[in-house]
């Protein structure tokens, strides 16, 4: 049966389409067909990071006015046959998103795709709540930083109230994901653990993914990370966290980066 | 040799204090509270939109001139609720009353 699931975070630059694009291509490669939903309108970025910008046509907004047909805006990726794209409007008013275009939409695409994955705007306006307003699980995008846990506070709190499966007393099934983590800065006492995080916001987690040079270089050349260097940490966090999702039990390792002698010599003090 | 010489020939700085426990307290006090006034802002919500009901069964009212406000004590909350009549129906209520 298929699965919307809702990546979001409150907070902006946390890592939501980055991690849109790696789930959603590790998912692709282990079988799943995967759809990709850009609700970012006006600041869309899935297509770039997923190297689909120059081949968009039609939108979400334009399927939801009827201008375009689903199929038609419709993007399927060009290293996975099993993966396909529906962008957001870069010019449109975000106004033109409504419930009811957006509750077809993700009707009509529940037909066709095992999983599909809302890629949800910042904040906590009308595109964030639209984004997770049909989601059956959450990936809640956290940061070990102050700010980004309180945000992901809220959405839980939204998630658990906002939703259709809300409102009939059913609940999203909730994974925390946390990025961009430093394993010698949390042991240093400057970072939140994982420990502190899941504590705080009470949600299981889904995986840890390791600040790395590689997400950068993946969004570079508009690869997914788990596609551009399938053995890199993040890749492999990203990869164990989409067999997570399929229901298989991975033991959850916190991620550290192989260092050669030179880099624990003088690593130490140029982190600090 | 005293703590700091050998820090300096070891080439270190004093570790900074670790401010991780810090960020873990004041994120607890601060959820903690947002928690409890999530579903404070819903009940107060209710709250005014029934009370607009019941008074507006016999007043016509500007929606917008009922204000519902909850104050938190350390033994006891209070409601506050604040009703603006238009002129003129003061005598409509004592004829009621």
């Amino acid at each position: 049966m298929a699965k919307v699931l809702v990546v979001t975070s409150g907070k902006g630059g946390v890592g939501k389409t980055t991690t849109t694009a790696a789930l959603g291509a590790a998912l692709a490669q282990s079988g799943q067909k995967v759809v990709v939903v850009d609700f970012d309108v006006g600041l869309r970025n899935l297509d770039l990071v997923m190297g689909a910008e120059r081949r968009v046509v039609f939108d979400l907004i334009n399927v939801v006015q009827g201008v375009a047909k689903l199929s038609q805006a419709l993007i399927r990726d060009k290293r996975l046959e099993n993966l396909w794209l529906l962008p957001a409007s870069q010019t449109r008013d975000k106004d033109a998103l409504t419930d009811e275009g957006i509750g077809s939409i993700i009707a009509e695409l529940r037909t066709r795709y095992d999983w599909i994955i809302c890629d949800s705007p910042a904040g906590i306006e009308r595109g964030a709540m639209l984004a997770m307003r049909y989601a059956d699980e959450a990936v809640i995008v956290t940061n070990p930083e102050v700010s980004s846990v309180r945000d992901s506070d809220r959405i839980i709190g939204m998630l658990d109230s906002k939703t259709v499966k809300a409102e009939k007393g059913e609940q999203v099934k909730k994974h925390v994901l946390i990025t961009r983590y430093d394993t010698a800065r949390a042991a240093r006492g400057e970072m939140l653990t994982i420990e502190d995080i899941l504590e705080i916001l009470a949600t299981p987690l889904l995986g840890i993914i390791p600040e790395s040079q590689d997400v950068l270089r993946a969004s570079n050349v508009g690869s997914p990370v788990t596609l551009n260097n399938a053995a890199s940490a993040p890749a492999r966090a990203y990869t164990d966290a989409a067999r997570r999702l399929m229901g298989e039990t991975i033991a959850m390792l916190v991620p550290t980066e192989r260092k050669g002698l030179m880099d624990r010599l003088l690593g130490r003090r140029a982190a600090a | 040799m005293s703590a700091s010489l050998l820090r300096f020939f070891s080439g270190r700085s004093a570790p900074a204090p670790a401010t991780a426990p810090v960020a873990r307290e004041r994120l607890q006090i601060l959820l903690a509270h947002e928690r409890s006034l999530r579903g404070q802002t819903d009940l107060l919500e209710v709250l005014r939109e029934e009370i607009l009901a019941v008074v507006s069964r016999h007043v016509d009212l500007d929606p917008d001139k009922v204000i519902v406000k909850m104050e938190r004590g350390e033994s006891v909350s209070t409601l506050e609720v604040d009703i603006e009549l238009p002129n003129g129906c003061e005598r409509r209520i004592a004829a009621v009353g």
